[in-house]
């Protein structure tokens, strides 16, 4: 079981990652050996336009402190628009969410190429210490029950 | 002298008993008295004697839009399978926001233009019921007497005069489109669109608070919510065959009472309504806590307006802002990569 509260505590980030372009940065920045917070839960989706609202708040609701988004720059979709529609989206979702009183430091959106590792370093540093100066998360997570397992 | 919505009411009944009896519609949607006085409920009327029975006064908070797929796949059920275009037609009456709402409808393909014969009426606005039930402090309201600017509310044995506005719902008092924009035929006189000063001065009031206190206040808006899900099932706009609350795997919102699984519902709810939401109030209407959920449509309202300049429902044509993009589209909240920063453009994905 996790402990939220106490010293030693780590943020634990879910980064949503394009296929084409910020996963392919993440593995470059793996490759070129750029350090960064280990904080990061990566998930791999096949575009930023596959992410939507639920995605989001699931991932607050099982105990991220954070959720980052990233995808291809815009023009450079491998699906010609995905990018351009989940701009939309996420613009109206982050001020959304900011509106009902979730710490606009949460949620991190970011455009990343596959050529952009040292990119990714940094926004995973920058995510991570925006994370990490707002504390635990405590706002639409889901308390369960402490004899419970904790999927995470 | 008799008032506008009796008038209406004398119109409405005669319209739709001539479109009725000339078979030009299978059947009319509006509304009957209901049990209570002050609940008038919705009504199908399917001949010219039936349609005697239709009503209009202050009291027809519920979008009748909802209702409008339904009958046609009961009347297709009926009549047999006519097409999308050919199959007997429904009658419905409209306000601004339920003619509004019937345009995204429409171009979200639930029915055809084809077999909606829409008769637009002004609105007047809408009385909220809590407002009503304060109004004689909880007592029982046995009858109701309207005139165009005071309502008489018999309780307790004696009539209460209020003034008509003061009961009006908060999404009516702030509504710029009371005219129908869109429909076959209009019943009485429009009243043009209204300026308001501060359409969105609900929201804004919210928007200065600091990210706590608007926890705080989203928490204690929602904190009496039954989650009996009234408010979605009255929406015209929830019309998904399986609701995310009712998925199970995933499950995105748990079934219990629990705090973080109430915000997720109202939060998602309203989120799915983006850029579709016309501001009927139906939803805060339904609701038998009280909750303020129109405020949260309202907010995304809002931005839609400020970021895209899009307001759902006027045309046909113009598409849904989340299901469109615009290569110059604002990149607000999207943080640009750090390196961007110092002036420097990253090269792109393949170098």
């Amino acid at each position: 079981m996790r402990d939220r509260s106490q010293e030693g505590w780590e943020p634990k980030i879910v980064a949503f990652l394009c296929r084409w372009c910020s996963y392919a940065g993440a593995d470059l920045a793996g490759v070129s050996r750029y350090q960064y917070p280990p904080s990061i839960r990566i998930v791999r989706v096949p575009c930023s336009g596959r992410v939507n609202a639920q995605l989001i708040l699931d991932a607050f609701k099982a105990g991220a402190d954070g959720v980052w988004v990233s995808g291809c720059h815009p023009g450079d979709c491998h699906y010609i628009s995905g990018n351009l529609y989940a701009r939309r989206r996420f613009v109206l979702l982050k001020r959304f969410l900011e509106f009902v009183g979730l710490e606009p430091d949460r949620l991190h959106f970011s455009w990343i190429s596959a050529s952009e590792g040292e990119g990714f370093a940094e926004k995973a540093t920058e995510v991570t210490e925006k994370v990490r100066a707002l504390g635990p998360c405590k706002r639409l997570h889901k308390e369960f029950d402490s004899n419970q397992e904790n999927i995470w | 002298m008799v008032s506008v919505n009796k008038r209406i009411t004398e119109e409405l009944r005669a319209e739709a008993g001539r479109l009725l009896e000339s078979g030009e519609i299978a059947a009319f949607l509006g509304y009957c008295r209901g049990s209570l006085p002050y609940a008038p409920r919705p009504f199908v009327a399917r001949t010219a004697k039936d349609a005697e029975r239709l009503i209009w006064n202050s009291f027809c908070v519920i979008n009748l839009a909802n209702y409008i797929p339904g009958l046609l796949q009961e009347l297709d059920s009926e009549h047999g399978a006519g097409d999308e275009i050919s199959g007997p037609k429904v009658g419905v009456v409209a306000t601004g926001c339920w003619s509004r709402n019937i345009v995204i409808q429409i171009q979200e393909q639930r029915f055809t233009r084809e077999r909606v014969l829409i008769i637009g009426v002004s609105s007047r606005g809408m009385v909220d019921r809590k407002r009503l039930h304060s109004a004689v402090d909880g007592m029982e309201i046995t009858g109701i007497e309207e005139e165009d600017h005071i309502i008489t509310l018999m309780a307790g044995g004696e009539g209460i005069e209020v003034p008509r506005w003061n009961l009006i719902r908060d999404n009516c008092r702030t509504c710029t489109r009371p005219d129908p924009v869109f429909f076959d035929e209009m019943i009485g006189e429009p009243q043009g669109e209204r300026s308001i000063a501060e359409p969105f001065s609900q929201v804004e009031e919210i928007e200065s608070l600091t990210p706590d206190e608007r926890w705080e206040w989203f928490q204690q808006e929602i904190s009496s919510c039954i989650r009996c899900y009234a408010c979605r099932n009255a929406c015209p706009l929830c019309y998904c065959s399986t609701c995310f609350v009712d998925d199970s795997r995933p499950q995105w919102v748990g079934k219990s009472l629990n705090a973080t699984d109430t915000a997720l519902f109202h939060i998602l709810r309203a989120f799915h309504c983006a850029g579709r939401c016309t501001d009927c109030g139906t939803c805060e209407s339904v609701c038998p806590m009280g909750i303020k959920m129109r405020l949260l449509t309202k907010k995304l309202q809002k931005d839609l307006l400020e970021l895209y300049d899009f307001e759902p429902g006027l045309d046909l044509e113009t598409p849904l802002p989340l299901s469109t993009y615009r290569q110059d589209d604002p990149d607000l909240d999207i943080v640009s990569e750090p390196a961007e920063q110092d002036g420097v453009r990253p090269s792109r994905k393949g170098g």
